[in-house]
C-alpha cells in the first residue's frame, strides 16, 4: 500500500481517525464501537498544542514544544495552520511574534529553522511544517490504535478557502495520510452532540460558538431531520483566548511592577514568554476553580513572583473580552435574519469555552428555553475542546467504508445544493384563541423533506378539516415600550455596573406563528371518539407537495398533490 | 424523523365543505432559497443516497429495509449447520488422531479457511447440542464420547501450532491434480488453478502467484513456475508421528521412537516435495502457454538466425570483393613498378653511356688541346692533365659532365678548351668542391 501513496486507500485497508487541526491546539479522535474517543498523545495530552520545535536536531511537538517557547523561541513554530494555502501579504503574523517568524520565500510562506543538529538552518515551508506536525499526530493515533492510521476526516473553519483546503490535503498526503473529507468545524461540533445515544432527532436552530485560542468563529446552523445547513457565520480575530491571556498578563505584570519598580517583565522576551505560559495556565485553572495561583520562578531579573487571583477579579478585568463574545454571537444571529428566540441550542466549542463566565453571559442573552451546551451551564455537556475531533471521528467512521470516488460524488454540489423552503408548512389546529398554526415542516428545511404528525381529533370525533398552510414567525413584544435588544450598546459604562441591570430592562418577548397562505384543504370523515389523525407532508425536489392524511389505525385516508410553483 | 404528536385538536369539518376525493388543492409553496447542506452525518448519507439514486423517501425506505433483510438472511446462511454423520457421532474420543476436526465442528466446507471466530462459534453451537448433561436430561446414557471429540477438535483448531500440524495432513482439503483425460477436455486452466489454490495454503510466502489462464503473459507464467519450483512450504508431518511412550522406564525405547518419528517426518517431507515437483512437471508438460511462448521465442530466434546468416553472407561477399579489388590494385602496382624499373634501367644505361661518352669528350678535349702543352706533351704532363680531368669528373655530376661536354664539344683550339676547363675548375673551387691548387694543370 505504501507505494500507492495516501491518495487511494482501499476501503478495507482503511484505518480512519478524526483530526481537529487548530491554530493553537489540535486533537485526534477515533471511534471505538461507534462511540468517539479522543486520543491522548504520548505525553497524555488530549489537546495537543499545535507547536513544532527543534532542539539539536530533535523534533518536539505538543506541550514539550510549547515549553520550549521560553528557551528556544527561534526554532519553535506556532500558529501556522492558518497560513496554509495563504499568500504572505494576507497573513497575520501576530501570534508568531514570540516564536519563529514567517518569511516570504518566493511567494511561499516559510520559516527558517535549525532543524538539524549541525549545519545551516533550513527553510521550511508552512506546508512542510504542517506535514511534520500531522505526521506526529498520526503517529500518536497509530500508537494508540495499534494499527497504521491511513485516513482521516479533518475539520476546517467555515471560511477556509478552496486553496487552503487543497494545501491542507496536500500537506496531509505528504504525511501519508489520506483525507477522506474536510468538514466544517461547527458542523463537527453539532455532529458530536447529535451522535450521542440519548440525542433525539429534532428540527432545531443551533448556534455554534467556537471560541479558540487565536480566533472565534460563530455559526448559525439549521438542523432539519439530521441535515445541517449553515445560515450565517462570523469570524473574529479580536476576541479569542489570547486576548484573555493578554488581560491576565497585563494584570500580573502590573502587580509585579508594584513590588519591583521599574522591572517590566513584558520588556524582556524570555520574561514575556514565561508570563504568557503561566497566564494561560492560570486562565485554565480559573475555569475549573474559583481561585488560581500564578507563580513563576525568576520571572524577570531573577526575581520570583507568585500571587493568587480569584475568578471574580479575573471576570472583572476580562469583561471587555467577554462582552466581545456576546456581541459576536448576537451579530451572527441577526445576520442569519433570526431572533434569539429562534435559537433552540447554543453549543460552545473550543478551549476558551471552558470559561464559565462566557456561558453564563450567553445564558442571559438567550431565552430560558434555549439549551446552552457548555460545561458550566449544562452538566451533560461534552468537553468543548473535544467536540470537533469527536465529530470528525464520527464522520470518519461513517464514510470510511466508501470508495473515495463515492465520497467525492456524494459531496458534489449537485447533491449538496438544494432548495430550502423559506416558510414553515403546517396545519391549523384549534386553541383557546381560535385557529393556530402548528408547524409540521420547519422553515429552512432542505427539500426533499417528509414529516409526519399525529394530530388529535375533536373530543367527540366526527369529521375534521385539515387545512395545510404556510406559516411565518414574528416576535411579539408585550412590554408597551419595546427597546431594541441590549448588550451591545454599553461599551462605555464603568466597571462597577453589573450584568444584572440588563435583566431589568428586558421586556417580555415571545415568538408567535402567523398564518400564511393556504396550500390545501382535506377532510377526514367520521373519526372515532378520541381518535387521532396522521398527517404526512412531503415536499419534493421541485417543491411540489404531497399530503397524506388518515386516521391512525384506520384504513384509506386522503392523498393529494400540489403542483410545483 | 420520529412522528411528532400535536395535542391541540383539528377543527371540525364546516358544513357544506365538499371536494373531489375529500382533497382541495389551493396554493403552492411560495418561497425557497438555494442553500448548501453540509455533507456530514448519517442523515446526509441517506440524503445523498436518495439524491444519487433518484429515490423517493418511500422507495428508499423499502430498499433499505430489503438490504437489511438480506443481511440477516446471509448471517443465517453462515450459521447453517451441516448434517451430522451418524458414524461420526459414534466415534471414540481416544481415536482423536484419526478424526476430522473440521467435520466434527461442522466446518467441512471451510476447512483451513475457517476463521478463529467461526471455529469458536461452531464449537459453541456443538457444545449446546451435545453437552452430556443435556443428553442425560433427555434420558440417554451417559455417553460423552462425542462431546470429548468436540473438545479435542476445538483444542486442536484453536491452537495455531496444532492447527497447522493438522492442516498439513488434512487430505480432505487437497484437490487432486486432473488426469490427462480431464485436462484434455478443455478446462485445463480451471482444474489446475484449483489444485494450486489448495496447494498454496502451505506457502510460507503469501500471496502466491496464481496459475492464470490462457491469456496470461509470459512474465506471469514464468513467475508462477519460478515460484512453485522454489516453493517454500510450512507443511510438516508431526501429526502422523507414532506415539512416543511417555513413561520413564525405557529411555532407549523412547529415543528410538523419537528418532524413528523424526526420520519419518523427513521422509514424508521429502516425498511431499517430490510430489509437488512431479505435479509441476506434469502441469508444465501439458501447459499450452509454455509451448506457445517457446514457439514465439523460436520464431524470434529463427528470425535472428536468418538475419545473422544474411548478414554473414553479405559480410563474406563484401570481404571477397574487397580482396579482389586489393589484389587487382597490387597487381597493377607491381606491373607499374616493373615497367618503371625497366625504364629507369634503360635511362640509367643511357645516362651511363652518355656519361661515358661525355667523359670521352672531356678526355678528348684535353687531347685536342694537346694537353695544354706548347709542343709535344711529355708523358708526365699528359698523365697529370688526365689525372686532373679524372679528378674534376669525379667531383661533378653527370648532368654537369654533359654540360661541360656540350661546352667542349666542337672546340679544337687549345686556348678555348683551356678557358672552358679553367672556368669549370674555378666554378668548382668557388663551390667548394675543389680545393685551391687542385687540378692546377687545367687552369
Amino acid at each position: 500500500m505504501a507505494e500507492k501513496g495516501a491518495a487511494g486507500v482501499a476501503p478495507d485497508d482503511r484505518c480512519a481517525i478524526g483530526i481537529s487541526f487548530g491554530n493553537s491546539y489540535s486533537s485526534i479522535a477515533c471511534t471505538i464501537d461507534d462511540s468517539p474517543v479522543v486520543i491522548a498523545n504520548e505525553d497524555g495530552d488530549r489537546q495537543i498544542p499545535t507547536v513544532l520545535s527543534y532542539v539539536d536536531g530533535e523534533e518536539y511537538t505538543g506541550n514539550q514544544a510549547k515549553a520550549l517557547l521560553v528557551r528556544n523561541p527561534k526554532n519553535t513554530v506556532v500558529a501556522f495552520k492558518d497560513f496554509l494555502g495563504q499568500e504572505f501579504k494576507s497573513i497575520d503574523p501576530t501570534h508568531c511574534h514570540a516564536a519563529a517568524h514567517p518569511e516570504d520565500k518566493n511567494g511561499v510562506i516559510s520559516f527558517t529553522i535549525q532543524d538539524k543538529a549541525e549545519g545551516e538552518p533550513s527553510t521550511l515551508s508552512v506546508s512542510e511544517i504542517s506535514t511534520r506536525y500531522l505526521r506526529r499526530l498520526v503517529q500518536s493515533a497509530s500508537d494508540y490504535i495499534g494499527k497504521k492510521v491511513t485516513s482521516a476526516v479533518v475539520t476546517v473553519p467555515t471560511n477556509f478557502s478552496e486553496k487552503q483546503r487543497e494545501a491542507l490535503t496536500k500537506a496531509a498526503q505528504d504525511a501519508d495520510l489520506e483525507i477522506l473529507q474536510l468538514i466544517n468545524e461547527p458542523i463537527a461540533s453539532v455532529l458530536a452532540y447529535d451522535a450521542r445515544p440519548e440525542a433525539k432527532l429534532e428540527d432545531k436552530i443551533i448556534v455554534v460558538a467556537d471560541l479558540g485560542g487565536t480566533r472565534s468563529d460563530v455559526a448559525v446552523i439549521a438542523s432539519r431531520g439530521g441535515l445541517y445547513t449553515l445560515l450565517a457565520t462570523a469570524h473574529d480575530y479580536e476576541f479569542a483566548g489570547v486576548q484573555l491571556d493578554k488581560v491576565l498578563m497585563d494584570h500580573f505584570a502590573k502587580e509585579f511592577m508594584k513590588k519591583n519598580a521599574n522591572v517590566d517583565p513584558r520588556e524582556n522576551a524570555r520574561s514575556l514568554a514565561k508570563l504568557k505560559a503561566e497566564s494561560e495556565a492560570t486562565k485554565k485553572a480559573l475555569s475549573i476553580g474559583t481561585n488560581a495561583n500564578f507563580s513563576v520562578e525568576s520571572l524577570a531579573e531573577g526575581i520570583d513572583f507568585q500571587m493568587t487571583i480569584n475568578r471574580l477579579r479575573y471576570e472583572t478585568i476580562a469583561r471587555k473580552v467577554f462582552d466581545g463574545f456576546n456581541r459576536l454571537v448576537e451579530s451572527v444571529v441577526k445576520k442569519a435574519g433570526l431572533d434569539v428566540l429562534d435559537i433552540d441550542e447554543v453549543i460552545l466549542s473550543g478551549g476558551t469555552s471552558h470559561t464559565p463566565r462566557i456561558a453564563t453571559n450567553l445564558r442571559s442573552i438567550f431565552p430560558g428555553t434555549t439549551n446552552i451546551l457548555a460545561p458550566s451551564t449544562n452538566p451533560s455537556a461534552l468537553n468543548p475542546s473535544e467536540l470537533q475531533a469527536r465529530g470528525a471521528a464520527l464522520q470518519a467512521s461513517l464514510i470510511q467504508e466508501y470508495e473515495s470516488d463515492d465520497i467525492d460524488q456524494s459531496t458534489h454540489p449537485a447533491v449538496t445544493t438544494v432548495k430550502h423552503i423559506s416558510n414553515a408548512v403546517g396545519v391549523l389546529t384549534l386553541s383557546e384563541d381560535g385557529e393556530t398554526f402548528t408547524p409540521v415542516i420547519a422553515p429552512e428545511t432542505a427539500v426533499p423533506a417528509r414529516r409526519t404528525v399525529h394530530v388529535a381529533a375533536p373530543k367527540d370525533g366526527g369529521s375534521v378539516l385539515i387545512k395545510v398552510v404556510e406559516g411565518g414567525t414574528h416576535i411579539k413584544v408585550t412590554k408597551p415600550e419595546p427597546k431594541p435588544k441590549e448588550n451591545g450598546t454599553k461599551e462605555d459604562e464603568d466597571e462597577d455596573s453589573d450584568f444584572d441591570s440588563e435583566e431589568e430592562e428586558e421586556e417580555h418577548r415571545e415568538k408567535v406563528w402567523k398564518i400564511g397562505s393556504t396550500l390545501a384543504e382535506a377532510a377526514i370523515k367520521d373519526i372515532k371518539k378520541g381518535g387521532k389523525v396522521e398527517v404526512t407532508i412531503t415536499v419534493a425536489n421541485d417543491l411540489s407537495v404531497t399530503i397524506t392524511a388518515r386516521e391512525v389505525g384506520g384504513k384509506g385516508g386522503v392523498r393529494g398533490t400540489l403542483k410545483a410553483p | 424523523m420520529a412522528t411528532a404528536t400535536v395535542s391541540r385538536p383539528l377543527p371540525s369539518l364546516p358544513e357544506g365543505w365538499a371536494a373531489e376525493k375529500d382533497f382541495k388543492p389551493i396554493g403552492a409553496i411560495t418561497a425557497s432559497t438555494q442553500r448548501t447542506i453540509e455533507p456530514v452525518g448519517p442523515h446526509f448519507l441517506a440524503h445523498a443516497r436518495r439524491a444519487r439514486h433518484k429515490r423517493t423517501f418511500s422507495e428508499d425506505d423499502r430498499i433499505q429495509a430489503q438490504e437489511r433483510a438480506q443481511k440477516i438472511e446471509k448471517d443465517d446462511e453462515s450459521e447453517e449447520s451441516e448434517p451430522e454423520d451418524p458414524m461420526m457421532l459414534q466415534r471414540e474420543a481416544k481415536d482423536w488422531k484419526s478424526q476430522d476436526h473440521y467435520q466434527v465442528l461442522g466446518l467441512s466446507k471451510y476447512r483451513w479457511r475457517a476463521t478463529e471466530d467461526q471455529i469458536k462459534r461452531a464449537h459453541r453451537k456443538k457444545v449446546l447440542k451435545h453437552h452430556p448433561d443435556k443428553k442425560a436430561a433427555q434420558g440417554s446414557t451417559e455417553d460423552d464420547n462425542f462431546f470429548k471429540c468436540i473438545q479435542k477438535a476445538t483444542e486442536v483448531l484453536l491452537d495455531p501450532v496444532k492447527r497447522r500440524q493438522f492442516d498439513s495432513v488434512d487430505e480432505k482439503a487437497d484437490v487432486d491434480p486432473p488426469t490427462k483425460k480431464e485436462a484434455a477436455k478443455g478446462n485445463y486452466y480451471k482444474l489446475w488453478s484449483r489444485v494450486f489454490k489448495s496447494e498454496a495454503r502451505f506457502s510460507k510466502q503469501q500471496p502466491v502467484p496464481m496459475f492464470g489462464d490462457e491469456n496470461s503473459t509470459k512474465e506471469d507464467v514464468d513467475n508462477f513456475y519460478n515460484f512453485w519450483y522454489n516453493f517454500d512450504s510450512w507443511r510438516s508431518f508431526e501429526y502422523l508421528d507414532e506415539d512416543v511412550p511417555d513413561d520413564n522406564e525405557n529411555r532407549d525405547q523412547k529415543r528410538h521412537m523419537e528418532r524413528k518419528n523424526a526420520n519419518a517426518r523427513k521422509k514424508k517431507k521429502a516425498e511431499d516435495n517430490a510430489r509437488l515437483r512431479k505435479m509441476l512437471d506434469e502441469c508444465s508438460a501439458g501447459d499450452e502457454r509454455i509451448k506457445k511462448f517457446r514457439q514465439e521465442a523460436n520464431a524470434a530466434k529463427n528470425k535472428k538466425k536468418l538475419d545473422k546468416e544474411a548478414a554473414e553472407k553479405k559480410a563474406k561477399e563484401d570481404a571477397r570483393l574487397k580482396k579482389e579489388a586489393e589484389e587487382k590494385a597490387a597487381k597493377e602496382a607491381e606491373e607499374k613498378a616493373k615497367t618503371d624499373r625497366e625504364a629507369s634501367k634503360k635511362a640509367k644505361e643511357a645516362a651511363k653511356n652518355a656519361l661515358k661518352k661525355n667523359k670521352r669528350v672531356l678526355r678528348g678535349s684535353v687531347k685536342d688541346a694537346n694537353y695544354f702543352a706548347g709542343g709535344d706533351a711529355s708523358p708526365a704532363q699528359i698523365d697529370a692533365v688526365l689525372n686532373d680531368v679524372e679528378l674534376v669528373q669525379g667531383k661533378i655530376e653527370a648532368d654537369e659532365v654533359a654540360a661541360l661536354a656540350g661546352k667542349l664539344n666542337g672546340l679544337t683550339i687549345a686556348d678555348e678548351i683551356k678557358g672552358v676547363w679553367s672556368a669549370e675548375v674555378k666554378r668548382l673551387v668557388d663551390a667548394g668542391k675543389l680545393k685551391e691548387g687542385e687540378a692546377k694543370n687545367l687552369v
